[in-house]
């Protein structure tokens, strides 16, 4: 299994949600996905392929395939500035 | 002034999960009080406890909200859902600002911080789950209660120990009187039933070990008792100005109408006697009541060594002679000591009894103990009519609450 499937298999089962219904284009926004159950998806996904998610990273991610990107990135030791400085520029969080 | 009804009663507890069957248990004398059974008790000195029996979480919620919901979130949730029913109130959009929700708890999420606790201490985790906090914040009942029912008006989550409910409902009850709302849904919600929990209390040296028999392990008033056990479980009701609740016809189950509050600032466990003296007189007083026309109190009771006779002793001070002419009843001798929840459920089973002219006997007495020499209707319920009754509160930390309802008609 790559990690766009299992990214979608984690977020299916974090959501509660039927089955095929998590696409790789979907966005977070799409499938109801809020800044709590964002949190909620990266705890998971970070138990499934044991690694931290750095939050300046963890704060961009607004769809599946943003995550994908991301994961696949953070678990082969790739370079992330670009999506370090990018989340910098969006500076969103989940409120107190 | 303004007047405030209790127009809805709703208990999820060990004696039973709707009111009706609760009460009905209570008035069995049957005790709810048994070995501890969702998880292994086996190294405890105390292995009993009043947990609500089979209970399934998934029976009432969907997976995706039980995810933010600890246990003792979801008793105040079915407790909510219960008392709003009960009182046939339909909230319009336009009254929703003066609808409101005030909840005790004493431990609030204890069960989700245990899991957390042993992943983190235990099993070497470096994470938490993100939803820990949501869950074990003790404001999450509240904010629940008021998500799912779309109150937007004043809120509160009170955390005063054994008092929780009893301050709740006082404060829900005053929010109504002077103006700040129309409805408010009050009561108290815990689920301490936990290893953390038990190994603390353990400690302290109060709770009843039952000997094997757990049903018969809480015994307030008795000179055999040996201490309290904890219970879990939720009550919560309706509250509602009275014109309001006149106008739509609501079955009226009594008129709330005094509430008293005090400290006793002497002794961090150690109950006094001035300190509950001084909440009773303040509820007489805020109800326009007398001392003689209580005719029923529904006791702190816990069943230690300390509080009964303490207990008795406040009642000796405020009410005189009177004293021995009242009935006073422990029921946590069948639901145990149900920490933040406990005003609530002893409050539902006070209303109740009002409304119906029954009073729920205390369980398990078996011989009378000089320092508790009150009439404690021992073992079976009694039929008769009480015009006011009041239910105490007294806390840890010396914190004390009073609720004293008036039977309507």
């Amino acid at each position: 299994m790559n990690i766009e499937d299992k990214v979608i298999e984690i977020i299916t089962r974090e959501q509660h949600l039927e089955p095929g219904l998590v696409k790789p284009d979907s966005t977070f926004a799409e499938l109801g996905i809020d800044s709590l159950d964002g949190v909620n998806i990266l705890f998971a996904l970070e138990q499934e392929f044991k690694i931290d998610i750095p939050d300046s990273i963890a704060q961009n991610m607004r769809s599946v395939g943003q995550v994908s990107d991301a994961l696949t990135r953070v678990i082969e030791g790739k370079d992330v500035s670009d999506l370090v400085a990018m989340a910098k520029g969006n500076g969103s969080g989940s409120g107190s | 002034m303004r007047r405030v009804a209790i127009t809805g009663i709703g208990v999820f507890a060990s004696p039973g999960r709707d009111a009706e069957t609760f009460f009905c248990t209570l008035l069995s004398a049957r005790s709810a009080i048994r070995r501890i059974q969702h998880w292994d008790p086996s190294t405890l000195s105390v292995q009993i406890a009043a947990e609500v029996p089979d209970y399934t979480p998934t029976d009432y919620f969907p997976a995706k909200r039980l995810d933010l919901l600890d246990r003792f979130t979801q008793f105040g949730l079915l407790a909510a859902r219960e008392a709003l029913k009960s009182s046939g109130l339909e909230v319009s959009e336009e009254e929703r600002e003066r609808f409101g929700v005030v909840m005790g708890t004493g431990m609030g999420g204890a069960e989700t911080f245990d899991r957390n606790f042993y992943n983190l201490y235990a099993k070497n985790e470096t994470r938490l789950h993100p939803f820990t906090i949501p869950k074990v914040m003790h404001n999450a009942v509240t904010s629940q209660i008021c998500m799912e029912f779309g109150a937007q008006g004043p809120a509160l989550a009170i955390c005063t120990a054994c008092s929780s409910a009893g301050h709740a409902i006082g404060e829900a009850f005053h929010s109504i009187k002077y103006d700040m709302a129309d409805i408010m849904l009050a009561g108290g919600s815990d689920a301490p039933i936990t290893y953390s929990m038990l190994r603390s209390w353990e400690s302290v040296r109060v709770l009843a070990t039952g000997n094997g028999d757990a049903s018969h392990a809480c015994r307030p008033f008795s000179a055999d008792r040996e201490g309290m056990v904890l219970g879990e479980g939720a009550a919560v009701l309706v509250l509602e100005e009275w014109e309001r609740a006149r106008k739509r016809g609501a079955k009226i189950y009594a008129e709330l109408a005094g509430y008293g509050l005090s400290s006793d600032a002497c002794h961090i466990t150690q109950p006094s006697v001035t300190g509950p003296a001084r909440a009773i007189r303040m509820a007489l007083a805020e109800a326009g009541a007398n001392p003689e026309d209580v005719g029923y109190i529904n006791a702190h009771g816990t069943g230690t060594r300390l509080n009964d006779a303490v207990e008795t002793q406040v009642v000796k001070e405020v009410f005189k002679d009177h004293a021995r002419r009242l009935a006073m009843s422990s029921t946590k001798s069948m639901h145990g000591h149900v920490m933040g929840a406990t005003g609530a459920v002893e409050l539902a089973a006070t209303v109740m009894a009002v409304d119906r002219g029954m009073i729920p006997p205390t369980a398990n007495y078996t011989r009378p103990d000089p320092e508790c020499d009150l009439d404690c209707v021992p073992n079976e319920a009694r039929e008769q009519p009480v015009k006011v009754a009041i239910s105490n509160s007294f806390a840890f930390g010396g914190l004390n609450a009073v609720l004293l309802v008036r039977r309507f008609g």
